[in-house]
């Protein structure tokens, strides 16, 4: 499947449109402020158009993962070519990208959120021009990361991302926004230095023979990482199942883990958010998280089944921990955000054990959560946002009664909310659903007690409900507005796909189902291949 | 006898080229003492022609004096670095604030620097022991004076003193280590050492004493722990433009004399031309280990001191106290791909190291501080000038898509080449604790504002706009196109007399 514009690849327009609006915004003068909000919004509008497109013409039957002839719109060139020097093999770096079943749900939801949160931004009055600059580079990181295929390229997609976030929360964040933008700024850096010692052992363990030259050189392409055939023998990482294999496997996934957060490396996330405006938190929750899971689908698992498999179980337990303890910490909060960020700890904890489930109904369920997440917990984040827009603060105990006073906002919210109990009929349960049952499978009593999180979730999140929304009205509050037009237009299309995924996930599970399957036996099969031996 | 040396002097034209600059400087200023446009203007042209020859002559590969100097790949890379330091520097200097202030003298002062500049252009192809000490003293004498030269601020006289102090002190060591040598083999010539030394019929103690007393020296002259406390001192107390030169193209030349010493001397020639490019050390000679305690210490104090600095000067004489680690790290691996890895670094440190120093003497110009607290609320008053030192500080850190990361990039790589996991783990670490430092200024520039209600935007000239772009372009596009600086690295690893 190939989609160029202008002789360019659609994935590097989307990847790299939010950059050129960058550019114009930048050039904008100062006072401009309302054509500067036009323009990211035109740019990353004109992104979600351009992922519809990909979405609507993408291959549901080609699986990729591991093989590039099945990555639909690829696009191949050479970036950093060093000639060899006798002593040191040539360096190729290649530009890559590519995406199949597990990016392109990814694709299409970097850009939606990514448009939703210029729209959010709307009222930032502080430094207009750098705000959205830095917005739609963290845009271009964010994409980049989702569409790449060679490791050199995601890490630096990667690493882009971590100083537009620093400036977002650090200069337009709440009171402690300092401490949450460092804090966000060194746990991060510290998984990627570690996902870049395991990127270059990796690097020094795999060779291709360039069809250029005939020479048999070192490689960054994921895909190449991910056959045993091509590692060279006596390397670090060659073999299965090795101590520097799973050394590997373990830097790699504390690089991601500290992302998605898995427990116990989650302690950044709750500040991050509480500081963050709206816009960045709807980011923060609805894209950011996804990198750490998803750098576990593309990178993780396929290039160390060996290691994912014999680590399988921890992090199932993982998975649990999150669940459980989210949930926990999500139900004493007093603080709206704070609530939220907990309940995103808890959610992310089912991807993980779906994921860890490793069978096609737990991978899938596992899949799907990340988007349905996305969607879902970037609805909720607005909702904290317009209500602190308008009171101020954001403790629980503040509200109640506002389902009469704000009508139209409450029906969104009640939708947001039991998307986020997975009620049947949203899309919250389908993913849920299919995560617990792949992991049912595998983890029985694991799951079992996992399953309790629901329980747990349905507990806070009701309980909110009735104190923000039931109840009666406190005086001060009687001057509250209902919701307005912008901020419908960045919740209704979340709504409406929260709903239609509800009634029929099939629209996204048929994305993903090829892949999911490949993935799936990619790991399993290898995995049966060593034990058989 | 004198037809050879006219001969010889055609092979090193650069550093003849430099000679004749610094004394037609010293006598212009005898007529003409104030005219500080006309200084740089002569320097600047008399290094470009130095320039201009020396990427003429990217490849030669001979010896000159009697194999006293050897013209190579590797010498070459290292006075195009250090050359092109200069012409910075020298730019630097022509609109510093203290620099100015002694314009009586302002002669002398690029007088110093140029012939600062050719000590270390003479340092980094000495290829006989004696001639080493020379040039390590040559460009330490008139680093000496250089760094004192703002002879009212008390504090760079005392800089100079300590400087004085500890560089007689380390030099007189690494003296006593030559003559060890010498008594060992009875010469004094690198290639000729490394023969005699792999007859293997020299005391093993001696030789160990021998090459610690040498690093002593080595040590020093690139600030590693435990020779560097000279460094924060002198770094705060010289004027800006000296400390920056001294951080990059006095380290340079140190490197770059250390890589030679170590790789001719004690390489077992038996060994060479492994086929990963790592070479074989001669028995007794425990280098890699030394380099590896060296490197750890000096990046991990240089790391957590730099954390508690609140001078801007000082924080950045620690961190290049750090930076040296790092660039140890590609010794540590006594290979080719390590040493091209430091060559690389070397030139991205050129761009973004200069660069940090220019913006914070840009600063101290008009805000008369360096406390850490002045820039607060900087990147409103000086958008352009934040931005930059902010690039220049996250390129320190080494997060792409900056030059820096691709110089800890290539250490890294060659480091997990020769499957040194560990230090591997230990470097990557202390880039992670370099970051609360360097984010501690881009965090007051952008993230608070001005104590004092300050908001009067700082102005520039076009000049100085210019100079602060002409570092800060590289230190981006070597982040995304490095192709052509690694293959250049790589080609210039090549020393002579060693395949």
């Amino acid at each position: 499947m190939e989609l160029n514009i202008l002789n360019i690849g659609v994935l590097t327009w989307l990847t790299f449109l939010p950059v050129l609006g960058m550019i114009i915004v930048l050039l904008i003068p100062k006072e401009q402020k309302t054509a500067m909000r036009w323009t990211s919004l035109a740019f990353t509008l004109a992104q979600v158009v351009l992922a519809c497109m990909v979405f609507a013409k993408f291959d549901r039957t080609l699986a990729g993962v591991n093989s590039a002839d099945t990555m639909q719109f690829k696009e191949l060139f050479n970036w950093i070519n060093v000639k060899s020097t006798g002593w040191f093999g040539s360096i190729k770096i290649d530009y890559f990208l590519g995406i199949d079943g597990i990016s392109m749900p990814m694709v299409f939801l970097t850009a939606l959120i990514s448009c939703i949160a210029v729209i959010s931004s709307w009222n930032i009055e502080k430094s207009v021009k750098g705000y959205f600059a830095l917005l739609l580079l963290l845009d271009t990181g964010m994409m980049g990361v989702f569409v790449s295929l060679d490791f050199f390229l995601f890490y630096i997609f990667w690493e882009v991302m971590l100083l537009p976030m620093y400036f977002l929360i650090g200069v337009w964040g709440g009171p402690r926004r300092e401490y949450a933008a460092i804090k966000f700024f060194l746990y991060t850096l510290l998984g990627s230095v570690l996902l870049l010692l395991a990127m270059l052992a990796l690097y020094f363990s795999v060779s291709v023979i360039d069809p250029a030259t005939g020479e048999k050189i070192h490689t960054f392409n994921m895909l190449a990482m991910m056959d045993p055939a091509n590692y060279d023998a006596g390397s670090i990482l060659s073999g299965v199942s090795t101590y520097w294999r799973y050394m590997a496997y373990i830097a790699i996934f504390i690089g991601f883990a500290i992302k998605v957060p898995i427990f116990p490396f989650h302690t950044w996330l709750p500040d991050a958010h509480v500081e963050a405006p709206t816009a960045i938190s709807v980011i923060l929750a609805g894209v950011l998280l996804k990198m750490g899971t998803y750098g576990l689908m593309r990178i993780a698992f396929p290039i160390f089944p060996d290691a994912a498999m014999h680590y399988l179980y921890p992090l199932a337990f993982l998975g649990f921990v999150n669940i459980i303890y989210g949930a926990l910490c999500a139900m004493a909060q007093k603080d709206f955000k704070k609530l939220i960020a907990y309940s995103s700890v808890s959610h992310m904890g089912i991807v993980i054990l779906g994921m860890a489930a490793m069978n096609t109904q737990g991978m899938l369920g596992g899949m799907l959560q990340m988007f349905n997440h996305g969607t879902i917990t970037a609805m909720l984040f607005l909702i904290v946002g317009v209500i602190y827009d308008r009171a101020h603060t954001r403790g629980l105990d503040d509200f109640g009664g506002l389902m009469n006073k704000m009508p139209k906002y409450s029906g969104i919210m009640v939708v947001a909310f039991f998307a986020a109990i997975g009620l049947p009929g949203l899309s919250g349960f389908i993913s849920e659903a299919f995560s617990f049952l792949g992991a049912f499978q595998t983890f029985r009593w694991l799951t079992v007690a996992s399953a309790f999180g629901i329980v747990l979730t349905a507990g806070y999140m009701l309980w909110t409900l009735q104190r923000v929304f039931l109840g009666t009205l406190p005086e001060k509050w009687n001057d509250l507005t209902d919701i307005n037009g912008r901020e419908l237009t960045m919740l209704i299309p979340l709504a409406i796909i929260t709903i239609v995924l509800g009634i029929y996930p099939t629209l996204m599970l048929d994305v993903m189902n090829v892949s999911a399957n490949t993935l799936v036996d990619l790991v399993r099969n290898s995995a049966t291949a060593v034990t058989g031996n | 006898m004198l037809e050879t040396i006219i001969q010889n002097l055609s092979t090193i034209l650069p550093e003849v080229i430099v000679t004749v600059t610094l004394c037609v400087v010293l006598l212009v200023h005898l007529f003409d003492r104030k005219n500080i446009q006309m200084m740089t203007l002569l320097t600047v042209a008399g290094l470009l022609g130095a320039f201009y020859v020396l990427t003429g002559t990217i490849g030669t590969n001979t010896t000159a004096f009697s194999g006293m100097l050897s013209v190579d790949p590797f010498a070459n890379f290292f006075k195009i670095v250090i050359v092109l330091a200069t012409i910075v520097v020298a730019l630097m200097s022509r609109t510093s604030d203290e620099v100015n202030a002694e314009r009586s003298t302002i002669g002398e002062y690029y007088f110093l620097l140029l012939s600062m500049a050719l000590g270390m252009m003479f340092m980094v192809g000495a290829s006989n022991l004696l001639m080493m000490y020379l040039t390590l003293e040559m460009s330490s004498l008139s680093s000496y004076v250089a760094s004192g030269f703002t002879r009212k601020a008390k504090d760079s006289s005392e800089a100079s003193l300590k400087y004085l102090i500890y560089g007689a002190f380390s030099s007189g060591v690494m003296l006593y280590g030559i003559s060890i040598i010498y008594g060992l083999t009875g010469t004094l010539d690198i290639t000729a050492i490394n023969s005699v030394l792999a007859q293997g019929s020299s005391s093993p103690l001696a030789l160990i004493v021998a090459t610690t007393f040498i690093l002593v020296g080595f040590g020093y002259k690139i600030s590693a722990v435990p020779f560097h406390f000279w460094t924060p001192d002198v770094y705060e107390g010289a004027p800006t433009a000296i400390t920056a030169f001294l951080s990059v193209a006095s380290k340079a030349a140190g490197f770059a004399m250390m890589m030679r010493a170590f790789k001719v001397m004690f390489i077992d020639p038996a060994a060479t031309g492994l086929p990963d490019g790592s070479w074989a050390m001669l028995s007794g000679v425990h280098l890699q280990h030394a380099l590896m305690v060296l490197s750890v210490l000096t990046m991990t104090l240089g790391n957590l001191v730099a954390l508690w600095q609140d001078n801007v000067k000082r924080m950045l004489a620690y961190s290049s106290i750090a930076q040296a680690g790092y660039m140890l790290l590609g010794l540590v691996v006594l290979g080719n791909d390590g040493f091209s890895a430091v060559m690389i670094y070397f030139v991205v440190y050129l761009f973004m190291n200069l660069g940090a120093f220019y913006a914070v003497m840009l600063v101290a110009n008009t805000l008369k501080s360096e406390h850490v607290d002045h820039y607060k609320g900087l990147g409103k008053r000086a958008p352009l000038l934040s931005v930059a030192l902010a690039i220049f500080l996250v390129s320190l850190t080494g997060l792409p898509p900056t030059a820096g990361f691709i110089g800890k990039w290539m250490i890294f790589l060659s480091l997990i080449n020769a499957k040194m996991i560990g230090i591997a783990i230990v470097g990557v670490l202390n880039s992670v604790v370099s970051l609360y430092y360097y984010v501690r200024i881009i965090r007051n520039m952008f993230l608070r504002e001005a104590e004092s209600g300050e908001t009067a935007p700082l102005q520039f000239s076009f000049d100085q706009k210019m100079l602060l772009l002409f570092l800060l372009i590289p230190t981006l596009y070597f982040g995304l196109f490095f192709d052509q600086l690694v293959q250049f690295a790589q080609m210039s690893v090549q020393m002579f007399g060693v395949r």
